[in-house]
């Protein structure tokens, strides 16, 4: 819906960017551990990894900050329809996010694992499964900024996408682990990082979801699935 | 339009004028016993004047003129046949200011059962003020001093007893026009219980400036802007989804 202009309250617009400037900082922080911990995954990096899981403590402030400005801005500036949405969303948004970068932490724990020489076939998977998460996030956190229901449905859609290669990578690690016990441990570490990666389009998905109700007032109902390997035949 | 099942008042196609000028633009809602109404909208936009031509309080502006037609059960209030005393009987209402008359607050309440006529003795309309004044929440506050001026009580007791005279008269219908923005928060909560218990029982219509009021007292809410109903449904929708581009404006506070 259209909106006419800034509140005639300007502290309350000037409120309502914090939030969203928060917001946005905890988006690139999570993107950038998606990335940053797939690139150590492939390059074996290990301080890299550990620098991932150590800046992950930063999300957890600026998430407990994100919680704080929300709680401020409708006890101070009483917020009605697409801006109560939108405080609402930041709120759940924000956690979102932390269990994103959770996850990005959880991938980059798992670097350390695996050995320096040694090459997995279904790895050359994972850093386009990686790529497609980081992007989600990035654009469901834009559609946020930007309040825009479209792009947040794009996310949406995508989604898909994601799921099906976890399916490839879930059917390309059972066979490897069939072709030699040994390869079990890194496969079954390589298949949570998918997992994980899994997961985080999952939450950008419901990032997208917040933004779209946020924006609309309405639920998005006619979002895709994929098939899942957990589901039955 | 999300119309209640059950209007108690319809109106139709209401417009008023003053003089020239047109308040109120063709406007069409119903009002029901089981929700508690709320117009709201900037100063000008019609609300009131609206609110004032459910019993004709029009009717006493020179030069105002309604147009349409607004029933009270089916029946045309502005119909030659109908008694005006007999309708603001029926169709009570409570101002701003609290203005109790210069009387005992036992009077104030009293006044309108007995020109009514609707109590038979002396007893009876014992009955009725204690019972009006119950409902209106003011009877432990006020029962050892009812010979005691009503002009003395505090500004939220007053309009308390406002309510209690208008009650007093068993009326259907209770219009509330800014009922508590002369009143401090304490005795504004006090209203806005009483607006909550009232509910039911009498088809209530509250006018407000205060937003959050609004949210607080009622079920129904209607936005008025420049004499036109702009959006009506539920009070919920209307506060977190509202359709209509001018309502989200104004109740975000992004007005102008």
């Amino acid at each position: 819906m259209e909106t006419t202009g800034g509140h005639t309250l300007k502290a309350f617009d000037e409120d309502m960017d914090e939030l969203r400037a928060l917001i946005s900082e905890m988006g690139g922080l999570a993107e950038e551990a998606i990335r940053e911990s797939m690139r150590c995954l492939i390059q074996r990096d290990y301080d890299g990894a550990r620098a991932v899981v150590e800046a992950d403590g930063k999300l957890d402030v600026l998430e407990a900050q994100a919680e704080a400005a929300v709680v401020r801005l409708i006890a101070l500036r009483a917020p009605m329809a697409d801006d109560l949405r939108e405080a609402v969303a930041a709120l759940k948004i924000s956690g979102l996010v932390e269990r994103i970068g959770d996850y990005a932490k959880n991938n980059a724990k798992r670097v350390q694992l695996f050995a320096e020489a040694g090459r997995i076939e279904p790895l050359s998977l994972l850093p386009e499964m990686a790529r497609i998460a980081a992007e989600m996030v990035h654009n469901a956190l834009d559609a946020f900024i930007q309040r825009d229901a479209a792009k947040a449905h794009e996310v949406c859609v995508r989604d898909k996408a994601l799921d099906d290669f976890y399916n490839s990578i879930f059917r390309a690690l059972l066979t490897f682990m069939m072709e030699s016990p040994k390869n079990i441990t890194e496969s079954a570490h390589l298949l949570f990082v998918a997992k994980n990666l899994e997961r985080i389009g999952d939450h950008a998905t419901n990032i997208a979801e917040m933004v779209y109700y946020a924006a609309t007032g309405d639920r998005i109902t006619d979002r895709p699935r994929g098939h899942n390997p957990a589901d039955p035949e | 339009m999300n119309a209640p099942t059950d209007p108690k008042m319809t109106a139709r196609n209401v417009s008023v004028y003053y003089g020239a000028k047109q308040a109120v633009k063709d406007v069409s809602i119903d009002v029901s016993k089981e929700h508690v109404t709320a117009f709201i909208g900037p100063s000008g936009c019609g609300k009131s004047t609206f609110l004032r031509a459910f019993n004709r309080m029009n009717d006493t502006i020179s030069n105002a003129r309604v147009e349409g037609e607004i029933a009270l059960d089916g029946e045309n209030i502005y119909s030659s046949g109908m008694d005006v005393v007999q309708l603001r009987a029926r169709v009570g209402m409570v101002f701003q200011k609290p203005n109790p008359f210069p009387k005992s607050i036992y009077e104030n309440v009293a006044y309108g059962p007995r020109i009514h006529g609707l109590a038979a003795g002396k007893t009876d309309l014992d009955a009725i003020v204690e019972k009006s004044l119950k409902r209106a929440g003011l009877w432990e506050e006020v029962k050892d001093r009812l010979k005691e001026s009503g002009t003395a009580l505090s500004g939220g007791q007053q309009q308390r007893l406002c309510i209690a005279r208008a009650i007093a008269v068993d009326p259907e219908v209770i219009l509330m026009d800014e009922p508590a923005s002369a009143l401090d928060p304490i005795a504004t909560a006090k209203i806005e219980e009483l607006i909550h218990e009232l509910r039911g029982r009498y088809a209530i219509v509250i006018v407000t400036h205060n937003m959050q009021q609004a949210a607080r007292v009622s079920q129904k809410t209607a936005f008025f802007h420049l004499g036109e109903l702009v959006e009506y449904g539920d009070t919920s929708d209307i506060f977190t989804n509202p359709k209509v581009p001018r309502t989200k404006d104004y109740i975000t506070g992004r007005y102008g």
